[in-house]
């Protein structure tokens, strides 16, 4: 099995007709985490809704390659079979349906017709990842987020992602709301999924969960763009010196931002 | 003043004959002489917004071959599916063709006095008792339809519970047809007497072999002081019945009505429920699902009357309109003049999954007391694109995600019917209906 790679080549992305994300690169290769970090409205959730297909996000040029497969030319549900897995911000509630049923059929829709996991393995295994992320027996059988609180939505976020184990995960902040047991609950999920067939993007705007999903690189997102690449340092950097450090240094002087 | 002069396709002297033969009493056919004239006289109802004066709701065979009763084994699959699982057969009357061809009722609730039979059954052994509730909660001269319904009955069941029975396990009755052109004229009364409860579960279906098919459907019922029943209901006929379905209630102090309605028929169906709040702290529960398919006209009207004081009720009703199907969903709560207290809540939903099908839902108050709560909710709309996006991010295909959204959407009512073949049953029909 080769390595799984991400490559995203000068993406712009607009939204109702505002330009948010204006060449945004990244290489990423399975076995990698990297945490994409920035002040409010520089387009990092745009970038991650972009990469899953929302019908709202339109791509006005750029590339986005999951392997040789053009993720840019296909359906949501089709980026999602293909590897990609994106954990929301607001994740919809979906009621009548049980977390259960949703989980179950996304993954045999990933394994096609004919290869339907079985019911007893399925049971099992998700028992034991709710178990790892300290989840109630009963969130399998309550309705797709209906009625869940903001961390219960996040961890509901975290078993989707161990369930449907994708290639590539975006985690858009995951952090937020959550309380600090909540938060190593999480880190434990991702870290569980650490391999080389498996990378992940966290969208953050603290430090904090840095200190628990060990990242290989930070990013800097500003402007529609990553405007500096570092090692986990940077992050420690900016919890240190702020963001306006930080365009101080980059001699960024332009404070435009952008609706997110 | 519309012309009514149309031509019923029969006469008081088949009509006396028919009830002769039956053995009926003679209040019983002066009942049926009396909707034989009234049918001739009285308008069709006139459903908001849906045209049903070409509908065929009278030509139709209602005088059928009385069928042998048989064993369980015998009947059809369709049917054999509803029933408890298990060696025991519940509590079940069926009817096939609109005769009753399967009856058990365990000898723990006859000792009780509880009483279950079919109506002719209980035309001939129940005839006092029955004759106290036989038109007492609709009128006869309702409209035309409940005429029909009177001059003509052929089938129908009666239930009833007497003062402080308890009645844990469901009571099903099964209706199938598969006769062509009969109708089914069915006349259903269930009372619970004081202090009593009990679930009563209907579900009606066709074979495809019932060709231009017509159902003229009247439920009493009669919840009486802090009784509880709860009425559940599948209606399943093919897309060549035409169905009158009246489901109607009167609620005595204290007692509490809830009614679970899957109404998944594929032909045009006209729907009346109507939940009468007679005494102070009466309630009511609703639950009505349906699916609009092909190009099937339906009119549901959901009532509840509120009289007594600190009466309640709760209606919601949810729907799914594909293809180039129209409903039309009423919803009416009326808190009449010193129902102080009353508090009536109505939430209707409409999914439209098509762009040429139509639904309307109207919601409808009248209030004629300041001191009460009464609150409405109505919506149409499509399936919610972030949800859709969602489900789809997860890789389930559209077409699937769909299906869960509508399923979703539906399974309030499903998950509330007390007998699980009739869950099936009506899970399966949003299956097949939705996929």
């Amino acid at each position: 099995m080769t390595v799984p790679e991400l490559k995203i080549n000068d993406l712009h992305v607009s939204v109702e007709g505002k330009s948010i994300v204006k060449g945004f690169d990244l290489d990423m290769k399975g076995g990698e985490i990297h945490a994409l970090m920035g002040p409010n409205g520089t387009g990092k959730s745009t970038v991650a809704s972009a990469l899953m297909g929302h019908p709202k996000y339109e791509v006005t040029s750029g590339q986005a390659f999951l392997g040789n497969e053009n993720l840019l030319d296909m359906a949501v549900d089709e980026r999602a079979r293909a590897g990609m897995f994106l954990a929301m911000q607001y994740p919809s509630e979906v009621s009548g349906v049980s977390n259960a049923d949703f989980l179950r059929t996304a993954i045999n829709g990933r394994r096609g017709e004919g290869n339907e996991i079985p019911l007893m393995k399925f049971i099992k295994t998700l028992d034991k990842k709710m178990q790892m992320l300290e989840m109630d027996q009963s969130f399998a059988e309550r309705y797709v987020n209906e009625g869940f609180s903001g961390g219960e939505k996040k961890r509901n976020e975290i078993l989707q992602l161990m369930m449907l184990e994708p290639k590539f995960a975006i985690l858009d902040e995951i952090d937020s709301g959550l309380d600090i047991d909540a938060l190593k609950w999480v880190a434990k999920g991702v870290n569980s999924m650490r391999s080389e067939n498996f990378g992940c993007l966290i969208i953050t705007h603290y430090q904090r969960l840095l200190n628990y999903i060990k990242p290989d690189k930070v990013h800097i997102m500003m402007q529609g763009r990553i405007v500096k690449t570092g090692g986990p340092e940077l992050a420690l950097q900016l919890e240190k010196e702020g963001y306006d450090g930080m365009k101080a240094e980059l001699g960024i002087t332009d404070d435009e931002t952008v609706e997110a | 003043m519309s012309m009514q002069l149309k031509n019923l396709p029969f006469d008081a002297e088949a009509v006396t004959n028919y009830a002769e033969n039956r053995n009926e009493p003679k209040w019983f056919s002066t009942i049926r002489l009396k909707g034989l004239t009234l049918a001739e006289e009285l308008p069709l109802p006139k459903p908001e917004k849906t045209r049903i004066a070409d509908w065929n709701f009278t030509d139709f065979t209602y005088q059928t071959e009385s069928t042998d009763s048989c064993q369980l084994s015998e009947l059809p699959s369709a049917v054999r599916g509803l029933m408890k699982k298990g060696e025991k057969a519940g509590n079940v009357l069926i009817h096939v063709n609109s005769s009753a061809v399967y009856h058990h009722l365990s000898k723990e609730l006859i000792d009780q006095g509880v009483i279950y039979t079919d109506l002719a059954t209980a035309i001939r052994d129940h005839s006092d008792l029955l004759a106290n509730y036989y038109f007492k909660t609709t009128p006869i001269e309702k409209h035309q339809l409940t005429a029909v319904n009177a001059a003509l009955v052929n089938g129908g069941s009666f239930l009833y519970v007497p003062k402080n029975v308890v009645i844990s396990d469901p009571i099903q009755a099964v209706y199938y047809q598969d006769a062509p052109s009969v109708g089914l004229v069915a006349h259903t009364i269930v009372v619970a007497e004081q202090s009593s409860s009990v679930t009563f579960v209907e579900s009606y279906l066709s074979d495809v072999s019932a060709t231009d098919g017509a159902a003229n459907i009247v439920n009493e019922v009669v919840v009486g002081e802090n009784a509880q029943v709860k009425f559940g209901a599948v209606d399943e006929f093919s897309d060549q019945f035409v169905t009158y379905v009246s489901r109607q209630a009167e609620v005595a102090k204290d007692g509490r009505i809830q009614w679970a309605l899957g109404q998944m028929n594929d032909g045009n169906t006209l729907s009346e429920n109507a939940t009468n709040l007679e005494g102070d702290g009466a309630a009511a529960d609703i639950k009505a699902v349906s699916i609009g398919s092909g190009s099937q006209k339906q009119n549901f009207d959901n009532y509840v009357r509120h009289v007594g004081k600190a009466t309640k009720s709760q209606l919601l009703v949810r729907a799914a309109q594909k293809d180039a199907s129209n409903s039309i969903f009423n919803a009416r709560t009326k808190i009449e003049h010193g129902a102080s207290g009353a508090d009536g809540e109505q939430t209707q939903r409409v999914l439209m999954l098509s762009d040429e099908a139509r639904g309307d839902a109207n919601p409808i108050l009248l209030i004629d007391e300041y001191d009460v709560i009464a609150g409405h909710a109505a919506s149409v709309g499509r399936v919610d694109p972030d949800q859709l996006y969602y489900l789809m991010s997860r890789g389930i295909k559209q077409e699937t995600a769909e299906k869960l959204i509508v399923e979703g959407f539906l399974a309030p009512i499903v998950d509330l019917l007390p007998i699980e073949g009739v869950r099936v049953q009506l899970a399966t029909l949003i299956e097949r209906k939705v996929g």
